[in-house]
């Protein structure tokens, strides 16, 4: 035919078929290769331990809030430092993060599933007895004949702490082994991300009209190989080191305890932009539709996400400024991590373009996006603060630090979430959370957000390290800390009004249909919830906006790329 | 100098310069009157690395404080006026993909704060870690163990623990502490923030650093890498003295234990079982028969004004507490209950009361 | 949202959609981890080298494993074979290559077997020994374990086809499986270079 037409027709609106009995449901969930129900298994997966590391931190504050206070002792306290870390870290962010990878990256490029279906639901298993080895350490930690005693080294466990001498018993093995099967499962979504998005698109999608969400998860999985693979190396070192007697970094054999730390660092840094990426995939599908516009410069941002990733893996010596490397190697990462903040500015302002001459609606996820803004841009300049090495030799492992990470991961990457949770939840379930739960959950968190980590930096500027289960009186660390945990609690409450939305909405929320935002990818031209085989009919696209250009015949985005 | 060069002067450089200013300013009064009465305040500088260190900290500070005001005013002032009105025409806004010429800018800016942060920080580094030792520099060599801080003065033959002891530094004719780092087991990090910052304390490695306070007093700080139990109770103390007083201190700490306890049977008595009991197997007392290395040198414990590296007053009453069983007072430390029954205790706590 | 909208777009029924190969990707993404996991490996064999505090040396103990390397790289040549008589649709010949490909890793195997026999009872050199046994082993073992996975894939795929199940068709997948295969390969010509030639 001279002249083919293509359509995105076919859309299935029939809502879902009536109950099946309770036992298959159950077969079919512990089984399912569906991208969809292996993304929702993530996400609650994350849900689970963001309430129990929430509640360690609870703990932490509590203990915290006076000096010389004796709510817990030293060891659960250590305890409980390195379980919250490494659980948020690697059992909830993660988890969370390429689960609403998996579930939209195929709806958002007209794919019926990931590339490796099977290897999906691998990767997903893998990831969660990692998390269940963690939490069986509180039981089993000091091996059969002891009693249970979680890890105590610290999320990034630094040799020769995590020696045999120094950690014996089992507790740091249940560390190792648990993140190093989740490192496993990590890598093979990742795998699975990369291969869909080079191999699965529909027709039409070339790279460059594939959605910002698409490309920041394609980078970021790239990431992964490269970065995950330090870490698990280090840890089957640590391993030999722990069993067969090997020496890596036993430095009473002449091994260097600098080696573990440049291992850890070389993926712990680039983890964190492996974790910022999708969150900043989130922003540049709900900042365009809530206010109304395209986003900003589509190819800078490509160039920008591409270049955090490449840039990202060159700097993270700059966690290691007080180590001894020389004045010629501090100065490398400080050049390195100064650089990293351009393209990175470059993402913010373009969000900023993006707003300016929109109409910019103020629902639930809009508002989260606003704070995630504000609070990444802060976050971002005291990252420059701790770039200048020798201010950095004052800051770092003190408050200061934990005070910018909290800001980034809780004020930017978990806002993010909550606004990508408000928006993608009609998609996922077929009903609009509510609002009215929405907007409270929105204040008491912002404002216990703020109670908490603007304050926080202020023990750091005074000395207060980080890790310690109590602390002398008379430094002026005291009033800090006791505002620091009255804003934990109230972000405690609006969580629990966040996770009782949740579930009520999934039962009273009014129907979403399956385009509730107006907005303009292809996840939106399907049903809500979708599917199992998302779309009827292969869609082929000529834009970036495959559904603007449906909804504006008239002015559609290709005349403009 | 023509007109064009006037006109940016005037409109650009003169208000630019008086903004880092009145920024810097405001910054430098307000983080000191917040701050106040802080004895490890990094905003207090009592030494020469910190006073670099707080000279770059307000630069970069103004820089980001005026970052932070543009971006952030910027996207106040665009979440307000360019948001949706109810009388809004229904119409979707215009639809802007990019403009290479903004994009440019917001580019090229970020890329010269970077250039002149970049440059500004490498000075700093240099003219910290590149220092040149004088001749006149107090050398000591500092091991970090679990709990506790080892001091070693290898060319004054003095040992000590936990209370470290300098002249202070006179700014015409400087003599400061160079400090020659490691550690006896895992990670620890010395930090004394008014006086410098961190370095760290790695176990098969060396590290150095110097601090030079010319006013005399107590610095104090603490371990800042995690090291395992009792990290936070791993507290730092250093003692900036007039070169007489130092003098006369290094003196003291040169002695031998004292030996000397007559008129005081008890302290005797409490010598004996001290030397008898496995105390001596971890502890030194020099001039007697303990040589052991694992645990703080206590020829001249008396002189100490805190014992357990710093949480606890050193009073007799501590002191007997702290050898009845270590773990009450600091859980998880290494020292181990020795079981002494009162008397015994009574002993030895009169003897480690003597040796000043 | 409308059910159904057609809108008129041209689209040239010429042009043809071809993505890469989803097996092909996948594997050069796992090439890639790997890949990372043994630089690591090699980043601290190379740091260590020279930091003995006692213990044999690299000069004193290693002797160049010729023969087995030459098997292993040889064995790269054949599994290429295998792959390229699939395509042409020749199971028979296919699954000699693939014999001669396992074959080739086994001897590999083998050799190394017997350096590392050498090393322990004669030489005494242990993975606890000192700097060079910690990253000797770990490094060689690290990449002897890759042999043995793909050894067991590979006489999977042999098994398969010995038994009729292959075609024409399973070409692809058989390449991305000696895709697997060269890349093990090339990790020991670098181990190789890295431990016996640079490291004594």
């Amino acid at each position: 035919m001279a002249n083919a037409t293509t359509t995105l027709e076919a859309i299935d609106l029939n809502s879902p078929a009536a109950r099946p009995p309770r036992a298959s449901v159950i077969y079919e969930w512990l089984t399912t290769v569906d991208h969809k129900k292996i993304g929702l298994m993530y996400i609650v997966y994350a849900l689970l331990f963001l309430v129990v590391a929430g509640a360690q931190a609870l703990v932490m504050r509590i203990q915290l809030a006076v000096p010389n206070n004796h709510f817990v002792s030293p060891q659960v306290f250590n305890r409980l430092f390195t379980m919250h870390g490494t659980t948020m870290i690697f059992f909830v962010a993660v988890p969370v993060l390429f689960g609403f990878g998996n579930y939209l990256i195929p709806l958002m490029i007209g794919a019926r599933d990931m590339a490796f279906p099977r290897l999906n639901a691998f990767s997903f298993w893998l990831s969660a007895f990692g998390g269940f080895l963690l939490y069986l350490s509180y039981i089993a930690g000091n091996g059969l004949y002891g009693a249970g005693s979680a890890p105590d080294v610290g999320w990034f466990a630094y040799a020769p702490l995590t020696a045999k001498v120094f950690s014996p018993g089992h507790s740091t093995d249940y560390w190792t082994l648990s993140v190093l099967l989740s490192g496993i499962g990590t890598t093979g979504t990742a795998i699975n991300i990369v291969a869909t998005a080079f191999c699965m698109r529909c027709k039409g999608m070339t790279l460059t009209r594939m959605p910002l969400f698409v490309w920041l998860y394609l980078v970021a999985s790239c990431m992964v190989f490269v970065v995950v693979s330090p870490l698990s190396a280090a840890q089957i070192m640590l391993c030999l080191d722990r069993y067969l007697g090997s020496h890596f970094f036993d430095t009473q054999a002449g091994g260097s305890a600098v080696l573990w730390m440049h291992f850890f660092w070389i993926f712990g840094h680039p983890e964190v932009y492996i974790l910022i990426l999708p969150t900043f995939a989130f922003m540049n599908e709900i900042i365009p539709v809530f206010s109304r516009k395209a986003i900003f410069g589509y190819p800078a941002m490509v160039a920008a996400s591409v270049g955090i990733g490449f840039v990202s893996l060159s700097v993270w010596a700059h966690h290691m400024f007080t180590v001894g490397m020389g004045p010629a190697g501090n100065t490398f990462f400080v050049f390195a991590t100064m650089v990293v903040s351009v393209p990175t500015g470059i993402k913010m302002f373009n969000w900023l373009a993006t707003i300016w001459g929109g109409k910019v609606i103020y629902q639930v996820p809009m508002m989260f996006a606003v704070g995630f803004l504000f609070q990444f841009l802060m976050a971002g300049l005291t990252g420059i603060m701790l770039s200048a090495a020798p201010f950095d030799w004052q800051l770092s492992a003190s408050y200061f630090v934990v005070a910018h990470f909290h800001y980034v991961i809780v004020g930017g990457i978990l806002f993010s979430l909550f606004a990508a949770f408000y928006y993608w939840y009609p998609k996922m379930t077929g009903r609009m959370m509510s609002e009215r739960l929405g907007k409270w959950h929105f204040w008491l968190f912002i404002i216990g957000f703020h109670i908490t980590f603007d304050f926080m930096h202020i023990p750091g500027l005074l000395g207060m390290p980080r890790r310690v289960y109590t602390y002398e009186a008379g430094r002026g660390w005291e009033v800090w800390n006791l505002i620091v945990g009255i804003g934990a609690i109230i972000q405690t409450i609006a969580t629990l009004i966040f996770v009782y939305n949740l579930i009520y909405s999934y039962f009273r929320g009014k129907i979403a249909g399956p385009d509730p935002w107006d907005a303009w990818t292809l996840e939106w031209a399907t049903a809500s919830p979708p599917q199992p085989y998302n779309f009827a009919v292969e869609p082929t696209i000529t834009s970036r906006r495959p559904l603007w250009d449906l909804k504006h015949p008239e002015d559609p985005d290709s005349s403009y790329e | 100098m023509n007109y064009f060069q006037l006109k940016t002067r005037l409109t650009v450089q003169i208000p630019a310069n008086l903004l880092t200013a009145a920024l810097k300013g405001f910054l430098v009064l307000s983080a000191q009157a917040l701050l106040a009465g802080s004895p490890t305040n990094i905003f207090d500088p009592a030494a020469t690395p910190a006073r670099s260190i707080f000279g770059l900290s307000m630069l970069v500070l103004s820089v980001t404080l005026a970052i932070f005001l543009i971006v952030g005013g910027l996207l106040l002032y665009a979440l307000i006026r360019f948001r949706h009105r109810s009388s809004d025409s229904g119409h979707e806004p215009a639809q802007i993909y990019g403009s290479n010429q903004i994009e440019l800018s917001w580019t090229v800016i970020p890329i010269l704060i970077v250039v002149m942060l970049f440059l500004s920080t490498t000075r700093v580094i240099w003219q910290t870690e590149a220092a040149p030792k004088p001749a006149s520099a107090v050398d000591v060599t500092v091991i970090g163990h679990q709990f506790w801080w080892e001091y070693r003065y290898p060319k004054l033959g003095v040992v000590t623990a936990n209370e470290l002891h300098i002249p202070i530094s006179n700014p015409q004719k400087p003599s400061p502490a160079f400090l020659e780092m490691s550690s006896a087991d895992v990670a620890h990090s010395f930090w004394i923030p008014r006086l410098a910052g961190k370095t760290d304390l790695i176990p098969n490695r060396v590290n150095t650093m110097w601090i030079d306070p010319p006013v005399a007093g107590l610095y104090l700080g603490q371990c800042a890498q995690y090291c395992g139990t009792q990290h936070a109770k791993m507290l730092l103390r250093v003692y900036a003295e007039s070169p007489e007083n130092f003098t006369a201190w290094v003196k003291q700490q040169q002695q031998p234990a004292n030996s000397d306890l007559s008129g005081n049977p008890l302290a005797e008595e409490g010598r004996a079982i001290f030397l008898r009991n496995a105390c001596t197997s971890c502890h030194t007392v020099s001039g007697t028969s303990a040589t052991g290395r694992f645990g703080p040198d206590l020829t001249h414990l008396a002189s100490r004004d805190t014992i357990a590296s710093g949480p606890i007053e050193n009073t007799p009453q501590n002191l007997r507490k702290w050898i009845d069983d270590p773990n009450i007072m600091k859980p998880g430390s290494l020292m181990p209950s020795m079981h002494l029954n009162d008397h015994d205790l009574d002993a030895i706590t009169a003897y480690l009361a003597m040796l000043h | 949202m409308q059910p159904s909208v057609a809108v008129p777009i041209s689209v040239d029924p010429e042009k043809s959609w071809v993505l890469p190969n989803r097996g092909i990707v996948g594997m050069w993404c796992l090439i890639t981890a790997e890949a990372a996991i043994f630089l690591i490996f090699i980043v601290a064999y190379v740091y260590y080298l020279g930091k003995n505090l006692s213990g044999p040396t690299p000069s004193e103990v290693l002797e160049l494993p010729i023969f087995g390397t030459i098997c292993l790289l040889s064995s790269s040549l054949t599994v290429h074979a295998a792959v390229v008589a699939l395509r042409k649709g020749n199971v028979r010949r296919c699954a000699l290559a693939l014999a001669l490909t396992v074959a080739l890793g086994a001897i590999f195997l083998l050799t190394t077997a017997k350096e590392w026999h050498h090393l322990i009872y004669e030489a005494g050199l242990t993975i606890r020994t000192n700097l060079f046994g910690t990253t000797y082993y770990s490094l060689v073992g690290l990449h002897a374990t890759h042999v043995i996975v793909g050894l067991l894939l590979l006489t999977a795929a042999l098994l398969f086809s010995l038994s009729g199940r292959v075609t024409e068709e399973h070409a692809e997948r058989l390449e991305v499986l000696s895709l697997y295969w060269h890349f093990v390969d090339a990790v020991w010509v670098i181990v190789f270079l890295v431990v016996y030639v640079i490291g004594r």
